[in-house]
């Protein structure tokens, strides 16, 4: 019996969804526009796939969702928790207060219930001082019934997590287990505030996640399929439902990690630039090794900095729906705004009244697309410059993302991708894969599951190599428990913290694996 | 005399990023400090050199250790405190106001963290113009002035006395014991007159931030050039622009020692910089040829804003234009270029200011 998958990424103008057979074939595909609740987009996208394909829903086992919603929710400040800071690290960290330097009509919605507790470690992992255990029973009593998300952080989390999980232990023993408890140090890295506040992020997205997932599940069971839902991370990698609605500040930036993901398989090609061409923007991450490459800086969401792994991405304001403008002076301007979803009643060749980017390219004779007579008005000079400056466009912007000035191959994807032409500076050779406009959902569709442990070794009780095969094995293990298939797992992310003052040689060990589910 | 308000906060914290030179730890724990404080206790006085009285006592402030410990394990804000009621008691007489000993990178903001809790006023001056790794890399030691007696605190209310033979030592054993007090400590340090710092410091230098600072910031706005604007507000030249193509890191004993590969573009079209640097940049090589090198200033600017990113900011594909500054004429002495100068870090170079290596070849000796 054949076994199938979906996998759907919800952009900002596009909800694109794809269905799999085992051997990762495309059976249908859609592109549905991304909806005002977006959870109608991706029933009707869901509905589409399975009246297109004959395809016995009893055999559609897994299904992939990536999404924006959680951006979302951040950016527009609604549907929040109501959420309670906890930061244990008094009598350090007193200098700044939790949320100081976040945008202020954030800071009210979510800093309501802030407190400081004594407690934290040193970067060798000592304790500073004990932790105040009295004060955290007294301020769960205090939040009972006001929140419904808890953020812990605690300072050199990332070299001990005790505080932090004794903490959460208190607040669960007296809030129960409805509360949601957001821990720093599965979050983010050194960097309190930058950790606090992604932490901060985390509990307030939790409900928007536990909806999303729901309306997700809910939307296969209308059409009787009945999958294990999956949601895409940041590197790649897939979450259960059950982890999503835990950390769901981890999905943040799926999409463009999906589009190189998928870019990476529709060409089995494990390094390259990948331009992802969508209605309003262009985003450029870079392939390396078949996954994205990630960011070393702290990132901006919502005006909060925060400090997890996102892919480094670069964005250019240049899409399908991308307004064209002429100066008084006969400049040609392109941008930044774009006609985004409503590119199919404002642009020319739909007869609409704004010209467009797309409008170019089908004056151009590159893509059919629409009426185009509607464009045959525009003169080739005018046209011909408008297209330069889309391809320079495209260029700056990849020679901005590569690590040396030698070509690199480029990859195409996406459904504004037409406007690229095949022919690059910088690139080596320009790559279309057969289903480009979907290649985000197909990334979603073939990502693997992944296991990962964090904890402290006693390396002088086996030897270096010997802990590190441990680890390896122990990631490996929790990769299987969450659904990999052994035969497929790879260490994919390790690392190594020496602690210093500690007896027997401790060293933080962080192992990732994935596999194939 | 002037008020430092918020706004004043945010732009010495840009121009202390500049003046940083690539190190000196990210301004931005300090300028949060800060402005929490100001928040608390109201704007910080600032006073010129000349307005303190010659026998007042002066005392700088700064934190030492890992700027990696300090953007984790945040300061309360009272170590300052404890190290200044510490050292006044030692000295038996008031302390009249307090001072960045380092104006580059997080340092600069620090002392008026301290200032608006203790209601002191800050000089408008520091005593390297720039940032350095250490204590006695400052122009108080080119003048004979003695580091301690100094007090090291922690966040926990630990309190260290050093009195040392000189500031070679200081530096010694400040270093041993930051680490056992958790990696990241503040200092009360070089207690002098008012007459000692007007002869031994470098004024104006807060001032100058700010300027560097509201010039970048207001760039965008007022549709000039923000790294010409810098320039002219430094005396200092373009010495590069391209894109970063290659970093390469090695963390030894303590300091994150590296070289940053740069490709022109533009005018500078096929030509690479190297930059080596040690936390601070300290020395660039266009090609083969030196075009400034420590104690002078080599900072790394945004191409686009202007905004100057460190060491750790630089990274692939990072478009900067790179700029050379003259020191302070204090480091270019004898004992300033031996107590800073390349060789001091290992490079092998006869010091040659800035300016003369626009117009000279320089190779390895």
């Amino acid at each position: 019996m054949t076994t199938y998958r979906i996998g759907i990424d919800v952009g900002g103008t596009h909800t694109d969804a794809v269905l799999l057979d085992e051997q990762y074939k495309v059976i249908a595909e859609i592109k549905e526009a991304t909806t005002q609740d977006v959870s109608t987009g991706i029933y009707k996208a869901v509905n589409y796939l399975l009246k297109t394909s004959d395809v016995p829903r009893d055999q559609i086992r897994y299904a992939m969702l990536g999404t924006t919603h959680c951006t979302n929710a951040i950016v527009e400040r609604k549907r929040l928790n109501k959420v309670a800071a906890i930061r244990i690290g008094v009598p350090a960290t007193l200098g700044i207060k939790p949320l100081v330097g976040v945008p202020d009509d954030l800071r009210d919605i979510l800093g309501k219930h802030v407190y400081l507790v004594r407690g934290g470690h040193e970067f060798d992992g000592r304790t500073i001082v004990e932790l105040d255990e009295d004060h955290l029973y007294k301020i769960a009593e205090e939040i009972k019934g006001q929140v419904d998300s808890v953020a812990i952080t605690s300072v050199f989390s990332p070299v001990s997590t005790d505080h932090e999980v004794r903490a959460q232990q208190i607040m669960q023993e007296v809030l129960g287990e409805d509360v949601a408890i957001s821990l720093s140090s599965e979050i983010g890295s050194v960097g309190l505030l930058e950790r606090e506040n992604a932490t901060i992020l985390n509990a307030a997205v939790v409900n928007v996640a536990k909806a999303t997932a729901n309306g997700f599940i809910h939307a296969l069971k209308e059409e009787g399929v009945d999958a294990q839902v999956f949601f895409g991370q940041n590197d790649g990698t897939l979450m259960s439902v059950e982890y999503t609605v835990k950390y769901p500040i981890l999905t943040i930036a799926c999409g463009p990690t999906n589009s190189i993901r998928g870019a990476s398989y529709l060409t089995t090609t494990a390094d390259a630039l990948v331009v992802d061409v969508g209605g309003t923007t262009t985003d450029i991450g870079v392939l390396a090794n078949s996954f994205p490459r990630q960011s070393s800086l702290a990132v901006e969401i919502g005006g909060v900095r925060t400090n997890f792994r996102m892919p480094d991405i670069t964005s250019v304001g240049l899409g399908g729906g991308t307004v064209v403008r002429v100066d008084p002076d006969g400049k040609v301007k392109l941008g930044p705004d774009s006609v985004g979803y409503r590119l199919t009643e404002e642009a020319l060749v739909f007869g609409g009244n704004t010209l467009t980017t797309t409008d170019i390219i089908v004056a151009k004779g590159m893509a059919k697309i629409g009426d185009p007579a509607k464009v045959a008005h525009l003169s080739a000079t005018f046209v011909e410059e408008v297209f330069s400056h889309i391809t320079e466009m495209v260029e700056a912007a990849i020679d901005r993302m590569k690590t040396s000035s030698e070509d690199v191959p480029v990859i195409l994807v996406g459904g504004g991708s037409v406007l690229v032409p095949d022919q690059l500076k910088g690139a080596s050779i320009v790559m279309r894969p057969d289903h480009f406009g979907v290649a985000n959902a197909i990334g979603s569709a073939i990502s693997q599951v992944s296991g990962q442990i964090e904890r402290i070794f006693m390396v002088d009780e086996l030897g270096r190599e010997k802990t590190i095969q441990l680890a390896k094995e122990l990631a490996i293990q929790e990769a299987v428990g969450a659904g990999a298939n052994l035969e497929t797992i790879e260490i994919v992310d390790f690392e190594d913290i020496p602690l210093a003052y500690l007896p027997g040689n401790a060293t933080k060990i962080k192992v990732k694996a994935a596999g194939d589910l | 005399m002037r008020k430092i308000g918020k706004q004043e906060i945010e732009d010495i914290s840009i121009g202390a990023a500049l003046l940083g030179t690539g190190g000196g730890g990210d301004p931005y724990i300090g300028k949060l400090m800060a402005l929490q404080a100001i928040e608390e206790f109201g704007p910080i006085t600032l006073l010129d050199a000349n307005e303190v009285p010659d026998d007042a006592i002066v005392v700088p402030t700064a934190m030492m250790g890992a700027p990696t410990v300090m953007v984790e394990k945040i300061p309360s804000g009272e170590e300052a405190t404890i190290a200044f009621e510490s050292l006044k008691d030692f000295l038996g007489k008031d302390i009249y106001a307090t001072m960045p000993i380092e104006a580059g990178g997080v340092n600069s903001l620090l002392p008026f963290a301290l200032a608006a809790k203790q209601g002191l006023p800050v000089v408008d001056a520091d005593g390297m113009g720039r940032a350095f790794p250490e204590l006695q890399m400052v122009t108080f030691y080119l003048e004979g002035l003695s580091a301690t007696p100094m007090m090291l605190t922690d966040e926990k209310g630990n309190a260290l006395l050093l009195n040392t033979i000189d500031s070679v030592w200081a530096e010694r054993l400040a270093r041993g014991a930051t680490i056992e007090m958790g990696g990241s400590v503040m200092l009360a340090i070089y207690p002098m007159t008012g007459a000692q710092l007007k002869k031994s410091s470098i004024q104006g230098i807060l001032t100058l931030e700010q300027e560097i600072g509201r010039a970048i910031r207001e760039a965008k706005v007022k549709q000039y050039d923000a790294i010409d604007a810098v320039l002219e507000l430094t005396s200092g030249q373009r010495l590069f622009q391209g894109k970063v193509t290659d970093i390469d890191r090695k963390t030894e004993t303590g300091f994150a020692r590296g070289i940053a590969k740069i490709e022109g573009i533009g005018a500078d079209q096929g030509d690479t910089l190297e930059l080596f640097f040690q936390n601070e940049h300290l020395l660039a090589k266009k090609g083969e040829k030196v075009v400034c090198m420590t104690p002078d200033l080599i900072a790394v600017l945004d191409a686009d804003t202007g905004m100057p990113i460190t060491t750790e900011g630089m990274r692939y594909g990072t478009r900067c234009v790179v700029v050379g500054m003259p020191c302070h004429s204090m480091w270019r002495t004898e004992k300033g270029v031996a107590t800073a100068g390349p060789r001091y870090f290992g490079y092998e170079f006869d010091y040659v200011p800035l300016e003369q290596l626009s117009e000279k070849e320089v190779t390895s000796q």
